[in-house]
């Protein structure tokens, strides 16, 4: 079997499995839309003091968002023996992995982007900014499922393991939400975020080619263990 | 050649080299730090804009450099833990973790209670003090995912993982913190002025960070020589050492 | 010295709340950490001895019978 089948079957097969467990993929979504209704109970439904907060906002809940969605992303395979097979298998893990995370991307990253305007709507942001929000959603969601990845693959085997994924991966989210959200806000100031898109694409961009590294380490670690 | 870094490798040698440079370099430390102490305390001028508050220098600035390189020994630790299996890596990096997240508290604490005075609050959000945060967590990180797992090589494996992510991630948390504040900064304050430092106040500075970095290896070593203790206990010649 | 007294030390223009308890709390925690691995160290040698006194005691126990 080719690399590239490969990939694309392991594609398939996330994607697949991802469409049968559907509450998997909907439970960070409302996860998502709960917390936008948190804030404006903890803040006040002033519109304008939600439209200050907004950009910022929007892109805590879609990166908390990407994050549940990302925990257990390796758990199933390995408590029943796939993910040995997937690492032995002649294929270098790298690309496989790069698969997997792609199908993961398209379920909790993309989507959350696509959802992002209703969330945008909820929190008055000024309409001028809904593009470039999905556009940097699009562009940074990438490195929110990637570096999420990595937390899940290193604490697959570890008892309620998710409280110690979100230690592990927030602080690395740092410089994602920080463009982020600047490439929001510039959006919604009527200046240019061009530049912030930029970064948040250069980020995603080392993050895909960097991560598969990291999370085949970790893996190989808890399944040759096992 | 090889001989040499399998000595470097082996607990026993650490621990015999270790004792011989213990004394020296503690004595050496402890001297440093005390006359930076004294010298910083109470015979350096004192700052025209801050006050006496701005002492607290002496001991802020050397914590923050050596929370930062405690990452960087534990990452390159764990770093050679991983492809060479090293035992004294594995352990060097186990005992870096808990020192660092010390260290970083302490730049937080006494960062804290420096603004205070200088600017009115107990904490400010500035890039400086953003980062040694992120750096904190990135700490905890590492101590809670070593801990989590059963066995403690594969809790040390992983650890390593994550220290060397967090490495190839410092620099541009760092950059992005940096530029994030520049852009919220309010316009009216600047709370990172830096002041060119006179050479009477930099002085005790350079003694404190020289007399930093020697504890630290202090601290480094005698952390290492109880977990080699622990680790070795079931061989001869810590038998012997026991007696 | 900068100080005109001891007194001047200690008060430090009304900073010296807070110079004094940033040292404090510093060198607190490097002495903390200094006498931690020591003391654990101390402890895990005595427990080493008597185990392997107990050890012995059963080899020359089991010898006699």
């Amino acid at each position: 079997m080719s690399l590239a089948s490969a990939c694309w079957q392991m594609l398939r097969r996330d994607l697949t499995l991802l469409a049968r467990r559907k509450m998997d993929v909907l439970n960070p979504l409302l996860f998502g839309f709960l917390v936008a209704l948190l804030f404006p109970l903890g803040l006040g439904p002033a519109p304008a003091s939600l439209a200050l907060v907004a950009p910022g906002l929007l892109w805590i809940i879609a990166l908390l968002s990407c994050l549940w969605a990302t925990d257990g992303v390796f758990d199933e395979d390995f408590h029943d023996g796939s993910l040995a097979l997937i690492l032995l298998s002649p294929q270098p893990a790298y690309f496989l992995i790069m698969a997997r995370l792609m199908a993961h991307w398209l379920a909790s990253g993309f989507i959350v982007a696509l959802v992002s305007p209703v969330l945008a709507l909820m929190l008055y942001l000024p309409s001028e900014a809904m593009g470039v929000l999905f556009l940097s959603l699009l562009l940074g969601s990438a490195s929110l499922v990637c570096i999420g990845a990595v937390g899940a693959a290193l604490t697959v085997n570890v008892r309620n393991g998710g409280v110690l994924l979100s230690l592990i991966v927030l602080p690395l989210y740092v410089p994602v939400i920080i463009f982020g959200s600047a490439a929001v806000q510039a959006a919604a100031q009527l200046q240019d975020s061009t530049a912030y898109l930029a970064i948040l694409a250069a980020m995603s961009l080392l993050a895909i080619v960097l991560v598969p590294l990291a999370i085949t380490a970790a893996l190989r670690i808890n399944v040759d263990a096992a | 050649m090889w001989q040499f870094f399998h000595k470097l490798g082996s607990p026993r040698w650490f621990y015999q080299i270790s004792s011989s440079l213990l004394p020296w370099l503690g004595v050496l430390s402890a001297a440093l730090i005390i006359t930076a102490t004294v010298w910083g305390l109470a015979f350096a001028p004192m700052d025209f804009k801050q006050g006496n508050s701005f002492r607290i220098i002496y001991i802020h600035v050397p914590s923050a450099f050596l929370a930062l390189a405690g990452y960087y020994t534990m990452a390159i630790a764990g770093a050679v833990y991983l492809i060479w299996r090293m035992k004294m890596a594995e352990i060097v990096l186990r005992v870096a973790a808990p020192i660092g997240a010390v260290m970083t508290f302490l730049a937080l604490i006494t960062g804290a209670i420096w603004g205070k005075p200088t600017w009115g609050a107990w904490w400010v959000w500035d890039a400086r003090i953003t980062s040694m945060l992120v750096l904190f967590f990135l700490y905890m990180g590492v101590v809670a995912l070593a801990g989590s797992y059963q066995r403690a090589d594969l809790g040390s494996k992983a650890a390593a993982i994550l220290a060397l992510v967090g490495t190839v991630n410092i620099p541009i948390i760092y950059k992005s913190v940096d530029w994030w504040y520049s852009l919220h900064q309010p316009a009216t304050i600047k709370f990172t002025s830096k002041p060119s430092i006179h050479p009477d106040m930099l002085w005790p500075l350079l003694l404190m960070i020289v007399g930093f970095y020697l504890l630290y290896a202090v601290l480094i070593m005698l952390h290492a020589r109880a977990e080699i203790v622990q680790r070795e206990q079931r061989t001869r010649w810590i038998q012997e050492l026991a007696k | 010295m900068y100080f005109d007294s001891i007194g001047d030390l200690i008060h430090m223009a009304g900073h010296g709340v807070f110079v004094w308890s940033s040292y404090g709390i510093t060198f607190l925690a490097l002495l903390a950490l200094i006498i931690y691995p020591l003391r654990k160290k101390q402890k895990l040698l005595k427990a080493i001895k008597q185990r392997s006194l107990f050890e012995q005691e059963n080899v020359q126990h089991e010898s006699k019978t």
